[in-house]
């Protein structure tokens, strides 16, 4: 044996890592995002609405880039995550907001939201919703001025005859039984919104494609199924207690979007297993209450964020210990 | 069959068992044999032979009066030649004794013995102690010591520890494929040391043709009502004996104590057939099972290895190396230690030795990339730990706080740094925690008791200026 055939470098163990990356991950956020993506494309255009995301997705990079230079860090732009970011932000703005609306919102999403706080995995909040908050706070007009589905093919420019009220507009602003008038009958309604052929975000309206790509995020393991399973389930359970139609309320809105994609978001949401159920319960409840008692129609960006903000409250939910066993009055 | 395994946490890893369907091969006895004084927990040997002794396989070469130990035998016969500190598996220099073989084969005498019946427990203890038997799957505890619990702790059940879940090893597998009598042999005299009424044989349900095997000699011997096997979720860490024990017996070792205080006695399955060997045939720990594998040797298989072999000697015997030799580990992929030299001497407690080449350095990268809290290593703890606030804890210089979330309870499996998207090292950091706490605690004990002395001394002082007045 000759002396070239080794060389040694000695590390601590284990030895062998499971083959998965941080990339890994966000990329399949990505394709999890494809089918909600393409049916807002579909519903939306391929005009204007396929500008907006393409904006928001270049500015986050952009944003993430200068982010990694301003503060001199290791480039992080090749694991994706501010592509990610770049999407959720598309996906939660009106289909008609303006080009530079959506740069300020992609800015704000990655300065604001992430980068000052140490960038990836330092985040306390939902860069994506923080971007849209900032929007909505700035520009509460074209945040809410919804276009129609297939807008184009109504053959009118009139502001008025291509955009029409989301169906929690209608529900806070009328009735709920105005709302089932228009549509006909209640089934109808659910049929329209699971589906998705109604005004809304970009990304929002149909909870058939949001659940199949939330699915393919919990079959691949990359989200744990406690989060959008007790967020979704605690707006049916207190929409119910507040007297509101509890299929209606979750399948309407953003609620799908927000559950499995906003509120799963790793950075800002907690670790523990127990931590992650009353998470979901308490930003279900908080979606319920901005929906029934605030001026606004939705409440599950909100509600998501003020969540965000208890977590580190939720992370002291620490698992048992195998072999630490609770002593009265000491500590678990 | 129902599976038995203990929740939450643990992890899947790829199993790469290469060398499952190998059998046992006796590699040629080495020409140096290089033996530690200290190959178990506890208190090191000292050398009982000189410089230039001639020595036979089986002669007792160190030993001590201490009770936690194991003495030492000769693995070849032939004259030693020095009695210096060498390079150990775990990175430390040991005093060894280093024979050069003549390659006679004398062998000391060994008692042989046909039934156990007539010997009372502390006999057969004492027997266990003179082969020098310790925990072959890796922890190398003194079986003796395992096998003598304080009076007042019953112990109902032997656990024969066969889950073998680290990847590539294969020697629990093989040991229970071709020596399953011994390892009921092993169970039998322990049950008899113990007064346990209770065998059970846990093996995982990627080996069940080794669970058949054993259930089948089982039936044969009529020891049904005795022994038992169970079946155990493929999973990784199985076959710690925490997680095994709470998986076959639903129980927790409380934190700090020992598998004792739970009513068990947990046992590698190599170590009961060492057991068997050391009580019928007197034959002292001098060779052992071992799993050679890795991507850069050439013959991948289940070898006997005399205790003391170098590694540099085993690549010689096993037919040499295919490509360029860059990771040494010494034992599994998952807790095993990398190695820096091939001078290393196999030990008693030496399961597996994995070589692999550039590829390694892809297995494992050494770069990290920020945490993005998933919490895949929160969900992997087989223990309940929180990997990623204790790596915190750790880089920020914050014992206390890693104090507080029980640094001192981890394993050490490695499930944490293995699933961890972001390849952070998590384990490392961990355990480097846990040391620093340890070491802080024992100097502070060490205080504590320097004060009491000094606290008595003044008293006493006091009290003779009393008695003067």
């Amino acid at each position: 044996m000759t002396e070239d055939m080794v060389d040694l470098v000695v590390t601590s163990a284990p030895h062998v890592r499971k083959k998965i990356k941080t990339s890994q991950i966000m990329r399949d956020v990505l394709i999890a995002l494809v089918p909600a993506t393409v049916g807002g494309l579909y519903f939306f255009g391929t005009g204007h609405t396929l500008g907006v995301i393409i904006v928001a997705v270049l500015s986050t990079i952009l944003a993430e880039y200068l982010g990694n230079l301003i503060f001199r860090k290791k480039s992080t732009l090749w694991d994706f995550s501010s592509g990610v970011t770049g999407l959720l932000l598309a996906l939660v703005l009106p289909p008609g907001s303006p080009y530079w609306m959506v740069v300020i919102g992609a800015f704000s999403a990655i300065f604001i939201g992430k980068i000052i706080f140490g960038g990836i995995g330092s985040n306390p909040f939902n860069p994506a919703l923080v971007g849209r908050a900032v929007l909505m706070v700035s520009w509460p007009t074209f945040m809410t001025m919804w276009l129609k589905p297939f807008y184009w093919k109504i053959g009118s420019q009139s502001l008025d005859a291509i955009t029409s009220a989301t169906p929690l507009n209608i529900v806070k602003l009328q009735s709920y039984s105005a709302l089932i008038q228009q549509f006909g009958s209640k089934i109808a309604l659910y049929k329209v919104l699971f589906i998705g052929n109604v005004g809304g975000c970009i990304g929002e309206t149909s909870a058939l494609l949001l659940l199949i790509g939330g699915i393919y995020l919990l079959v691949k393991k990359v989200i744990d199924w406690r989060i959008p399973f007790t967020y979704i389930i605690s707006v049916f359970v207190f929409s119910f207690i507040f007297g509101r139609d509890p299929l209606f309320s979750i399948l309407a809105g953003g609620l799908f979007l927000g559950a499995f994609f906003m509120a799963t978001d790793y950075s800002s949401s907690p670790v523990m297993p127990k931590g992650k159920i009353i998470f979901g319960i308490f930003v279900g409840f908080l979606t319920v209450i901005i929906r029934q008692f605030s001026p606004y129609p939705e409440g599950v960006m909100f509600s998501i964020l003020l969540g965000n903000a208890f977590v580190p409250y939720f992370d002291k939910l620490r698992p048992h210990v195998y072999g630490v066993f609770a002593k009265r009055g000491g500590k678990a | 069959m129902k599976l038995f395994t203990y929740s939450p946490g643990g992890t899947e890893i790829e199993e790469e068992k290469w060398t499952k369907d190998k059998p046992f091969v006796k590699l040629p006895p080495p020409s140096i044999a290089v033996i530690p004084l200290s190959q178990h927990t506890g208190a090191p040997n000292v050398p009982a032979v000189k410089i230039g002794d001639h020595v036979k396989i089986g002669m007792v070469i160190g030993s001590t009066s201490a009770p936690v130990s194991a003495p030492v035998h000769a693995s070849v016969s032939g004259d030693v030649i020095a009695i210096e500190d060498r390079l150990c598996p775990a990175g430390n220099k040991i005093q060894s004794i280093i024979i050069k073989n003549d390659f006679k084969e004398e062998e000391a005498e060994f008692e042989h013995v046909d039934s156990i019946e007539n010997f009372t427990p502390e006999e057969l203890i004492k027997k266990i102690r003179d082969a020098g038997i310790v925990g072959l799957g890796g922890a190398a505890f003194p079986t003796s010591i395992k096998l003598s619990p304080p009076k007042n702790k019953v112990i109902e059940t032997v656990i024969g520890n066969g889950a073998e879940c680290e990847a590539y090893l294969t020697t629990d597998y093989r040991v229970m494929i071709e020596f399953p009598d011994e390892i009921i042999n092993g169970i039998l005299i322990e049950l008899k040391i113990l007064n346990a009424k209770r065998g059970i044989i846990a093996v995982e349900d990627n080996k069940t043709d080794a669970a058949d095997l054993l259930a089948k000699k089982i039936a044969e011997r009529n020891l049904e009502d005795k022994i038992e096997v169970v079946l155990l979720k493929t999973k990784y860490p199985q076959g710690g004996e925490k997680q095994l024990i709470k998986a076959v017996l639903g129980r927790e070792v409380p934190s700090g104590g020992l598998p004792l205080d739970v009513g068990t006695v947990v046992q590698n399955v190599g170590t009961l057939k060492a057991i068997s060997e050391a009580i019928f045939y007197g034959k002292p720990l001098i060779e052992r099972g071992i799993t050679i594998s890795g991507t850069a040797i050439k013959n991948p298989g289940n070898y006997i290895v005399r205790i003391g072999t170098q590694v540099s000697e085993i690549i010689d015997k096993v037919g040499g190396l295919n490509k360029k030799l860059r990771k040494l580990v010494f034992g599994g992929p998952m807790t095993g230690v990398a190695q820096s030299s091939l001078e290393v001497p196999v030990l008693k407690g030496t399961s597996g030795i994995l070589f692999f080449g550039e590829e390694s350095l892809e297995m494992a990268p050494e770069e990290e990339s920020p945490c993005i809290r998933c919490a895949s290593c929160v969900d992997s703890c087989p223990i309940g730990l929180l990997p990623v606030f204790l790596d915190h804890a750790y880089r920020r210089n914050d014992m206390k706080l890693a104090e507080s979330l029980y640094a001192v309870d981890c394993i050490e499996c490695g499930a944490c740094s293995f699933v961890c998207p972001a390849k952070r090292h998590l384990t490392e950091n961990i355990k480097k925690a846990k040391q620093s706490i340890l070491k802080q605690r024992k100097i502070e004990a060490a205080k504590q008791a320097a004060f009491e002395k000094l606290k008595q001394k003044r008293l006493q002082e006091a009290k003779e200026k009393e008695a003067k007045k």
